[in-house]
């Protein structure tokens, strides 16, 4: 099943943007800071109507579903990791299958197991530290079963370690099917952990390729207006700015 | 069920038979003349009614708590209660108490008044923002109209009145107020309880709510017939009781795993005991006059969370 923006305009944000998303892989959405990364994911959610434009799933407007179904079908999770009540870990998980309307255990184990937080089940959401809270959010939205997961800078205010360790688990859902899109600001991360990269500037796509020629040097000096070459081999590269 | 439900079910219902042997005369159902009628006709029907009034405070608290993410929001300040108040205290200006139901039915149509406002300013988008603001300026708006109605009493008596009324009490009240309040207030508890497992979504903030499907109009046009029906009605029968809907998800809240749809239904028991408990206290105590169960909890609720706010200093900073 494909997500796709068809034309999509947000005014002041994305400007005629289309763009089409298949499953099984992990896609980074980069850009500077204001180009509509944001924007476009919150409209890939369905959380924003655009001005004009449509996000389809396979060929059917994302709008035309009740709002259940679109739940079902895509799994959000907003950079803020906003957690208001210092409820259990494992009820924090479970509210992933409220779209379902149910509280099945075995979604929710599998999500706990998947993200090594099985331990963390009946802690304190409040207690838990910045990895562990990434972990559990992430747990949350995998316990929702989506046929997408569309996460913003997932990876933002975690350490080096347990930015790849939620790399691996996001992968992890990707070999499972399920279409993962992120927006990445750390473009390393991006360079080698996605199967494609969406460069977008000024709220249109700027570049749309695999990695290493959606982030040539070239598109980064246009786009960013940093000079700079991409250092090591492939899977393990390294930006230097010049 | 919870634990919490259990514990509050437990005291209700322990409290409710000594509620009513206590007041100014103690009941000895063997001794006392007329204790059948007593009981009946005045302690029954008063006792009933503080069970509803303060459950459907307690309900609303913990609703409104769980919907702004903010354990200090009060259902009293949504204007619901101040529209039920104004209503009330037009029945009283323009002496339109010769027939005992058209002061409730006046608060009702307060109520109905601030609730179709809050739904008409705030109810298509759902934000909470224009929610909170929409309803402190219903409520000032209220509070003003019923400052002025008192200003410009047209006698002494309905001034005093007036006053009298708005310090809410359970005297003198009668199975009718019963049959008024019990079916509002249950149906508007069943919306909040309703509304349980979209408050606990909104846990993890707004979009993530919606995205998880819930739907943030349906979900505002939910909590403000709910809050509407439980204060409206607790107002229209009870006068203004305040604090109980701010401190009673507070004492609730830890006996809980805190997820706001958990939290509803004990401090709907838990309201009901406050009051009871409050009505009881405020026959007893030894005055010329009684006194206002609306002057009595603020007067023991003030005091009360301030003592909750230093103990809690550290965990809130």
């Amino acid at each position: 099943m494909n997500l796709s923006a068809q034309d999509l305009t947000v005014a002041g944000r994305l400007a005629d943007l289309s763009l089409t998303l298949a499953p099984g892989r992990i896609t980074a959405i980069c850009g500077p800071n204001g180009a509509g990364k944001s924007t476009l994911l919150e409209a890939l959610a369905g959380l924003l109507t655009p001005d004009s434009g449509a996000v389809l799933t396979d060929d059917s407007p994302l709008a035309a579903l009740p709002p259940r179904e679109r739940g079902k079908l895509l799994g959000y999770l907003p950079q803020a990791h906003e957690i208001a009540w210092d409820v259990p870990v494992r009820s924090l998980v479970e509210l992933g299958r409220l779209p379902h309307g149910d509280s099945l255990v075995g979604p929710v184990d599998a999500a706990l197991a998947a993200l090594d937080i099985a331990h963390l089940a009946d802690r304190r959401a409040q207690s838990l530290s910045g990895g562990e809270t990434a972990r559990v959010l992430l747990a949350r939205v995998l316990a929702g079963e989506p046929r997408w997961i569309l996460a913003d800078e997932p990876l933002a205010a975690l350490d080096i370690g347990h930015q790849l360790a939620l790399l691996r688990h996001l992968r992890a859902a990707a070999d499972a099917g399920a279409g993962v899109v992120l927006v990445l600001h750390d473009l390393a991360h991006a360079m080698n952990h996605a199967d494609r990269v969406v460069v977008l500037d000024r709220g249109a796509v700027a570049a749309d390729d695999v990695p290493s020629a959606a982030l040539a040097p070239a598109i980064v000096r246009r786009v960013w207006g940093v000079e700079c070459d991409w250092l090591g081999d492939p899977g393990a590269r390294a930006l230097v700015a010049r | 069920m919870n634990r919490a439900v259990a514990i509050f079910a437990a005291l209700l219902a322990l409290a409710l038979p000594l509620s009513l042997l206590a007041g100014r005369v103690w009941l000895d159902p063997a001794g006392t003349p007329n204790a059948a009628v007593i009981l009946a006709e005045l302690r029954l029907p008063r006792a009933v009614l503080a069970i509803i009034v303060g459950a459907g405070l307690g309900a609303s608290g913990a609703a409104m708590q769980g919907y702004l993410r903010n354990p200090l929001a009060d259902p009293g300040l949504f204007g619901i209660a101040p529209g039920a108040a104004l209503g009330a205290v037009v029945a009283l200006w323009f002496g339109y108490t010769v027939s005992p139901w058209l002061l409730p039915l006046f608060a009702l149509i307060g109520a109905g008044g601030a609730m179709a406002l809050l739904a008409a300013i705030a109810g298509r988008t759902g934000g909470i923002a224009l929610f909170t603001l929409a309803g402190l300026m219903v409520a000032s708006l209220a509070g003003a109209l019923t400052a002025l109605a008192i200003s410009m009493a047209p006698n002494a008596f309905a001034m005093s009145e007036i006053v009298m009324w708005l310090n809410g009490a359970l005297t003198d009240r009668s199975w009718r107020e019963v049959w008024i309040a019990a079916p509002l207030v249950a149906l508007g508890v069943l919306l909040l309880w309703r509304s349980g497992r979209s408050l606990d979504a909104l846990t993890l903030g707004e979009p993530v709510a919606r995205s998880l499907g819930v739907n943030p109009a349906a979900l505002l046009w939910l909590l403000i017939a709910g809050v509407g029906l439980t204060v409206g009605a607790g107002v229209a029968v009870a006068g203004i009781i305040g604090f109980v809907g701010l401190i009673v998800p507070h004492l609730v809240r830890p006996l809980t795993d805190r997820r706001p749809s958990q939290l509803i239904l004990p401090s709907a028991l838990a309201g009901a005991l406050l009051v009871l408990v409050a009505d009881c206290v405020v026959r007893i105590l030894p005055l010329v006059t009684e006194l206002r169960l609306g002057i009595a909890l603020s007067l023991l609720g003030a005091p009360f969370f301030l003592w909750l706010l230093l103990r809690m200093r550290r965990g809130l900073a």
